[in-house]
């Protein structure tokens, strides 16, 4: 009897665990077809990889492309995880002292001339990036600083070697802007041509660019990731304007964009679109960031610099500024998911970042006193004249500094005056500044705050040779324990001790798109997986 | 006449070259330069070299005067070199944009020629009537209410309206096709804009057309015009409304030009790929040789829509000749 009651529960759980499982959302297979339509809000200069930087540029041209290693597709929220794209098998380990890397360059890749791809072309590539000749641009050479050189011994073997070892290398190999050319190409044509031709090895080919509207592509047959891709083209279409880019979703002309909306955005499209809706979110690789000119008095003294950041309530504004602007992640120097960033606990013990924000504010203000400054002073905060987010955390500071007794004016100025302003002029007292990257690569990212004579992007005017010590040990340091740990003596110096410039919040991804369109994975930087060969649409 | 033209075309030359100065160094006197944007626009790392070496591949160290020199010789040879933002031919850049603008700028002069002469005659006729009182505040809302933000309520309303009704929002093309491509996805898309211009467009043609009309009304020789007992459709047709229409000629000459590159916010709402989105491109992008371009070609079509104009003029009153 027993038994039999036994046997009866057995097969009802067995029942009921199959009942679970057929009712579990099983991933559907792609399906093969159909046009991608997406709005783009900025423009394209040229189609050069290796010059450009703005997203306008990646967008549209990126699928045309292959690089040599690439962000995981299926994981491109992960920071660390690369796979190869024209290269075969992993991403090689390094050897002679970590400062070889030889990678296996696939046999059946074809550019879309129909000329075939050898590690020759990578190399030609890497040569032009690395090493460009007179008068040709190359804006990601300091990136690879570290290599000494590339050869290509055969057709399927690419090695570089490096003159040092440093966990800086294989990010900034995944750089989306590494697009491969046809050293046939380079060789015939110049080292111009490719700014205004399309001849790669991606997933799709170049049909035609209509400058200010739109680019298409086709499906390129012969993509060397079988099976893919799965749609029969694409349109990317010009949009500056965020408002048309969401009527553009909401009125079904475009089906995605790729950079994001803000959240008031997002909650629009949902309460009009409901279920034909989908939301992806992520940290984004980007931070707003306060410089104040260390060449303007009293901004040269550290104790005043202290109180304007330690005025700052981080964790309330990360709270309340994420559901009107697209920031919201509480960082230190590195991308908070990073594992060289900083833990919660470690960043609490650094100023600004402190649990008790009256605790905080207290301090600000006996700084201030100290400084000889007890009823505060005023200055002016110069902006850049974009809403999203600089204007909202511009104001959002002034808020935070008026509690310290700073009376604070806002002088925003439009891009163009404003990079002048900040990089040239340098006619500022404190200025919103940020660090947008593409691949997360913490040790070549933080660059902006080691001595200007240095760095090619730190306009707060001020020299640290302790922080250009650190920066130069993390990055020849191959140990990743041991870089972490340089990392936070970096970061409590640049942000607390000495507090040179830093960072307010970290940007916050929102994609909005169809739900029809599937496959793609929102990573944390609108630059990264754009090779659109895992998109598919299920209409 | 012959002689009026041709003194008119000729001094078309100074007046361009005043433009050509005033652009030129109005335009270099904006912080920051094309390479900086396009370098290092992003936040990101910025390579010092590369950025100058993109400046002195654009030219954009060299001295002043011989951008200068350099501007006014391709102007006046027809050679507008290339745009520093994207590289491409100018001349190619604008030809693109140009059919568009020029498709929307005839779309909603019609639009307001449509409206404005037929209303303001009606209002000049039963002046002080409630007809006259409904086309005034017509035409009054007209000119109170930006043709941009009458651009956003007509995508929004149709955005709302048709999900109401269908189910699905609809809302224009947000891309440019040909009209003899495709003459529905072309009108579909063109129709709002010529609409929402040609709106505020119209309320001023109107006010000035009854403004002329009602002036001519009052002329001696429509006084005697009646007293002959002509009937006051033949009046007004023939004698009046052609002869009121020189002012109202004068304005829908000018709106036309302003039209060509004017229209730069409203290609922004409905996502006009036209030559007022270039303008404001080009001027954000510090691309100097575009601007410098598009401020000649508007100044070309603004001196010879006048030229027109004045041509119109002596065809619609045989008392103007010109010698």
């Amino acid at each position: 009897m027993r038994n039999t009651r036994m046997k009866t529960l057995f097969v009802l759980a067995a029942v009921f665990a199959l009942a679970l499982w057929s009712s579990a959302p099983a991933e559907a297979a792609p399906k093969k077809g159909g046009t991608l339509k997406f709005v783009v809000g900025s423009k394209i200069p040229s189609y050069d990889g290796h010059i450009e930087s703005t997203f306008g540029m990646i967008h549209p041209i990126r699928p045309f492309y292959s690089l040599l290693i690439r962000v995981n597709p299926d994981n491109p929220a992960s920071p660390t995880d690369f796979v190869c794209d024209v290269c075969e098998g992993g991403i090689p380990q390094p050897t002679e002292g970590h400062t070889k890397y030889t990678f296996k360059i696939r046999g059946d890749i074809t550019f879309h001339s129909g000329q075939k791809l050898t590690s020759a072309d990578v190399k030609a590539t890497y040569d032009k990036i690395i090493s460009p000749p007179k008068g040709i641009e190359s804006n990601r050479k300091a990136f690879f600083s570290m290599v000494k050189s590339v050869t290509a011994p055969d057709p399927k073997t690419l090695v570089f070697k490096l003159k040092y070892p440093t966990g800086a290398f294989v990010p900034a190999l995944a750089l989306p802007y590494n697009f491969i050319y046809s050293k046939a190409d380079l060789d015939k044509h110049g080292y111009k041509w490719h700014q205004k031709n399309v001849n790669g090895t991606g997933a799709f080919r170049f049909v035609q660019h209509q400058p200010g509207a739109f680019v298409e592509g086709k499906r390129y047959d012969k993509y060397h990731h079988k099976g893919k891709p799965h749609l029969d083209g694409y349109r990317a279409i010009s949009a500056p304007k965020m408002a048309i880019r969401l009527q553009a979703i909401r009125g079904d002309r475009a089906a995605i964009e790729f950079r994001g909306f803000p959240p008031k955005a997002r909650d629009d499209l949902k309460k009009a679109l409901g279920d034909k809706l989908t939301v992806q979110e992520s940290d984004w690789n980007c931070n707003l960031m306060v410089t104040p000119n260390h060449k303007r008095k009293p901004f040269d003294d550290a104790r005043v610099r202290r109180a304007l950041t330690l005025a700052i309530d981080r964790w309330a504004g990360s709270k309340y500024l994420s559901r009107i602007a697209i920031v919201k992640t509480v960082g230190g120097v590195v991308f908070p998911k990073h594992p060289l960033a900083a833990t919660k606990e470690e960043l609490v013990k650094i100023a600004g970042y402190w649990p008790d924000i009256n605790k905080s504010r207290a301090e600000a203000k006996r700084l201030l006193k100290e400084a000889g400054y007890p009823n505060g002073f005023e200055f002016t905060l110069h902006n850049r004249g974009v809403d999203q987010p600089y204007k909202v955390v511009g104001t959002w500071v002034i808020d935070q500094w008026r509690k310290i007794g700073l009376k604070v004016k806002q002088w925003v100025q439009p891009s163009g005056p404003f990079y002048a302003t900040l990089r040239k002029k340098k006619n500022f007292d404190v200025s919103i500044d940020f660090n947008c990257q593409s691949v997360i690569n913490p040790l070549v990212d933080v660059s902006k705050f080691i001595s200007d004579d240095r760095a090619g992007n730190q306009y707060g005017q001020y020299q640290d040779r302790q922080l250009d010590k650190w920066f130069e040990e993390m990055n020849r340091e191959p140990d990743v324990k041991k870089q972490r740990a340089i990392m936070r003596k970096y970061e409590k110096r640049a942000l607390d001790e000495m507090a040179h410039q830093f960072v307010t919040l970290w940007w916050y991804k929102i994609n909005p798109h169809r739900s029809y369109v599937k496959g793609w994975k929102i990573a944390p930087s609108h630059y990264l997986n754009q090779h659109l060969d895992n998109v598919w649409i299920d209409k | 006449m012959y002689k009026y033209t041709i003194k008119r075309i000729l001094l078309m030359f100074p007046t361009l070259l005043g433009a050509a100065v005033l652009v030129f160094f109005m335009l270099r006197l904006i912080p920051g330069d094309v390479c900086e944007l396009r370098m290092a626009g992003t936040g990101m790392y910025v390579d010092k070299e590369a950025i100058a070496t993109c400046q002195q591949n654009l030219g954009i160290n060299a001295p002043i005067y011989v951008q200068f020199i350099d501007f006014i010789t391709g102007f006046f040879t027809l050679d507008l070199g290339n745009s520093m933002w994207t590289g491409k031919p100018i001349l190619h850049e604008i030809g693109l944009r140009f059919e568009l603008s020029l498709q929307v700028a005839i779309m909603a002069t019609l639009t307001a020629t449509i409206i404005a002469i037929p209303l303001g005659t009606i209002s000049a006729i039963k002046q002080d009537t409630w007809t006259d009182y409904i086309v005034r505040t017509f035409s009054i809302a007209g000119i109170a209410m930006p043709s941009f933000w009458l651009g956003i309520l007509i995508i929004l309303g149709l955005l709302i309206m048709t999900q109401k009704f269908f189910g699905n929002p609809w809302m224009p093309p947000i891309h440019y096709t040909p009209i003899w491509e495709d003459p529905v996805a072309n009108l579909s898309q063109l129709i709002w804009p010529a609409v929402a211009t040609g709106y505020r467009y119209s309320a001023v043609a109107t006010r000035m057309t009854r403004s002329a009309l009602l002036e001519v009304l009052r002329e001696d020789y429509v006084r005697t015009a009646r007293a002959k007992g002509l009937l006051e459709k033949l009046i007004i047709n023939r004698h009046a409304l052609k002869n009121s229409l020189l002012p109202v000629a004068t304005i829908i000459g000018l709106e036309f030009a302003f039209l060509m590159g004017g229209l730069v916010v409203t290609e922004q709402v409905f996502n006009l790929n036209g030559l007022g989105k270039l303008f404001v491109e080009s001027v954000t992008n510090h691309d100097y040789t575009m601007t410098q371009s598009l401020v000649m070609l508007v100044a070309v079509v603004f001196i010879l829509t006048n030229l027109f104009i004045d041509i119109l003029y002596a065809w619609l009153d045989p008392r103007i000749r010109y010698s």
